[in-house]
């Protein structure tokens, strides 16, 4: 059984929902991701997803956008990253899960893109602008190597698409709480747990949400209805509210690291059903 | 199997190119975009009420004019001018918007969202948003903001707000990305009116077809001045509306070329240029597949032309097909060019060009000594000048001082 399959079956046993923390890689350089992702591994995070920066994130909300426009500014390329997860697949065997825009996997070659991947210890990856229709190509690739391709759906997917979207999927089925882009919210959709539901019911899969997520009061209240739950923007926030700015310091993202770790903990934590 | 590379498939893919890659919740208003417009262009009322209000509001059809003194001065071929200058808000983009804005309100649609570069595209949108009496929003480059700050004036004056776009090359891409983020929000009551030929399907296919308009009068008006079919078509290229709209109802005459004029800016051997067929290779922006300007990890370029309506990194996937099946040939001219064709046109026939449409005209000089003498050239005139001339002066000025 492939990481991300055994972590979510494990976590039914313990009747939890996994939390699935989101970092752009190369922000604010690629030794501080590392570092960042060790930390969050050790705080209880269950998945781990690594942003590959790309230069038009258009489902991405400001602080998403900031944190690629900084990892370009470092040249961060899919071989950063792929050396980044084989670096950490050394030290823990967490899932780890690329998402990032079409675009650059297509320049790479899909089946090489794949290959080293796969090779670097990555499990899976999530293309938001690569719907069912499009993915074909990339999904034969991808099953070639032992990825998962983890596709999306949103609050205004028709359900006969959703189904045939949730039979596509591999790994788990990434639900978008809003319709919308990334971005922490303070408010969360009303009718939300009953998409949720919805999703649920066509997908054998695992379903984890994202998008908007940043509480834990969130997180403890989608735990109830979620099989993982996903948040972003509010960890990429802490990390540049904690880095210190280019050129007054070497030490770079050190409280950064411990503040994702603590804050890791505290999200894990709500994801205890009990 | 995918669409051939001269007819989509039932996902808009032309070959490789086109199909939507965008996020999935595009998908559904992208499925209602598509049902709406096939209903829309059966229905009788719809074509009627387009095509009365292009008669009287846009002003269509345009004039096709014998250039004879610009076509003396390039060696005696015979120049005809399609006067898409003469439209409206003075460019081909108002085609396009008059058919979306009554599609938009037949969908029920409340609110229209718009990018633009140069401010004509969001001229445009503005002018038939207000035509329609909907709520409308454009995203525009805080750089172009400043470049076109009439642009932006005469938008807030038909009632629209400019955004300013400050991510990014704070450009037409970056405004682009913006109204697309805009979209995904607001997709329940919102229609997005993409300015050109780009983005997912059918985008491409319904802006082309609405400015296909160009290219069906201006066939019917050369044959019945020359008797005959053109022997060279020539158009700017930015993303390609006005060059599909005229290429298009010809796209079968088999011996008429059509050739696309992209901006060169500084030089396509610099990082400065908007070339994006001549040397941008394939790749996904803006929910298509198609040529982009971009490094070899897929990172998008920031493209440049003396041109705004031309600076943008990517391009229409049917030309992109047409590029791949030779049925149009794409060559590039740069500023320095562009600026010596906005000043023949100028003075050989008292007509003052876009600086898009002056990449066209300024072709015309390294295509002339290869034709025969009568070889007839239909051009497409896409806008005029007005909105340039304080800059092309500028620019003048900055020599003679
Ligand atoms: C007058 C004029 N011509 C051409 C263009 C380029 O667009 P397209 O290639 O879609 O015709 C523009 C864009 O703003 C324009 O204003």
């Amino acid at each position: 059984m492939n990481r991300i399959d055994k972590m979510f079956s494990i976590l039914k046993r313990r009747n939890e929902a996994a939390l699935i923390p989101f970092v752009t890689t190369g922000d604010p350089d690629l030794p501080s991701t590392e570092a960042i992702c060790l930390e969050m591994a050790s705080k209880g995070a269950d998945l781990i997803e690594l942003g590959l920066p790309f230069s038009d994130p258009l489902a991405d909300g400001p602080t998403i956008q900031a944190a690629s426009q900084r990892a370009l500014r470092n040249n961060i390329t899919p071989m950063d990253l792929f050396e980044m997860v084989a670096r950490i697949r050394r030290r823990t065997d967490i899932p780890l899960v690329l998402m990032g825009y079409f675009n650059p996997v297509y320049q790479y070659g899909l089946e090489r893109f794949a290959r080293d991947a796969a090779d670097a210890g990555l499990d899976g990856t999530i293309i938001p602008d690569l719907p069912l229709e499009e993915a074909g190509p990339w999904i034969k690739a991808a099953k070639a190597t032992g990825l998962a391709n983890i596709l999306l759906v949103a609050p205004n997917t028709p359900e006969d698409r959703l189904g045939k979207i949730a039979r596509a999927t591999s790994g788990f089925l990434y639900y978008v709480s809003v319709t919308g882009i990334t971005g922490a919210r303070t408010t969360l959709p009303d009718n939300l747990a009953q998409g949720l539901q919805a999703a649920k019911r066509h997908c054998k899969k695992p379903v984890a949400v994202g998008f908007g997520i940043s509480r834990p009061d969130q997180v403890e209240m989608l735990s109830r209805v979620a099989d993982g739950i996903i948040v972003g923007s509010a960890i990429v926030r802490i990390i540049e509210e904690n880095t210190v700015p280019e050129g007054s310091a070497p030490v770079r993202a050190l409280d950064a690291r411990t503040k994702v770790g603590d804050f890791v903990k505290e999200l894990k934590s709500a994801t205890l059903r009990n | 199997m995918k669409g051939s590379l001269s007819k989509p498939d039932s996902k808009g893919h032309f070959g490789i190119f086109g199909g939507r890659y965008v996020p999935e919740t595009l998908m559904p208003a992208l499925q209602e975009l598509e049902r709406a417009y096939k209903a829309a262009r059966r229905d009788v009322t719809f074509k009627r009420e387009l095509g009365g209000i292009l008669k009287d509001y846009v002003g269509r059809p345009t004039p096709l004019y014998e250039a004879k003194r610009l076509g003396e001065a390039l060696g005696g071929i015979r120049v005809f001018l399609k006067r898409e200058d003469l439209t409206h808000t003075g460019a081909h983009k108002i085609n396009n918007t008059i058919g979306q804005i009554i599609l938009a309100r037949r969908m029920g649609k409340t609110r229209i969202i718009a990018e633009t570069g140069a401010g004509q595209h969001g001229v445009a949108t503005a002018t038939a948003a207000s035509l329609m009496g909907l709520e409308c929003e454009v995203y525009m480059g805080r750089k172009d903001t400043v470049r076109q700050a009439m642009n932006v004036f005469r938008m807030e004056l038909t009632g629209a707000r400019v955004i300013p776009v400050d991510s990014g090359t704070k450009t037409l891409k970056d405004a682009i990305n913006e109204a697309i983020r805009d979209w995904v929000t607001n997709v329940a009551n919102t229609h997005y009116i993409i300015g050109s030929v780009v983005g997912p399907h059918p985008y491409p296919v319904m802006v082309r077809d609405f400015q296909s308009v160009i290219g069906r009068e201006a066939r019917a008006q050369i044959k019945r001045v020359t008797g005959r079919l053109p022997d060279v078509i020539v158009a700017c290229v930015g993303g390609g509306s006005n060059a599909m709209g005229i290429f298009y109802p010809f796209s079968r005459d088999k011996g008429v070329r059509l050739i696309g004029v992209e901006a060169a800016g500084e030089g396509i051997d610099t990082e400065h240029h908007s070339a994006t067929l001549t040397v941008g290779n394939p790749g996904v922006l803006h929910g298509t597949m198609s040529y982009l300007l971009q490094d070899k990890w897929g990172q998008i370029k920031g493209a440049h032309s003396v041109a705004p309506g031309l600076d943008y990194p990517g391009v229409g996937p049917e030309h992109s097909a047409f590029k791949e099946s030779g049925r149009a040939e794409y060559v590039a001219v740069d500023d320095e060019a562009a600026l010596k064709g906005f000043r023949l046109l100028s003075e050989t026939e008292g007509i003052i060009p876009a600086l898009e449409s002056a990449h066209a005209i300024a072709y015309l000089e390294s295509l002339a000594p290869n034709l025969e003498r009568g070889s007839i050239v239909l051009v497409n005139l896409s806008g005029r000048g007005d909105k340039d001339v304080e800059t092309v002066a500028e620019i003048f000025k900055g020599r003679t001082a």
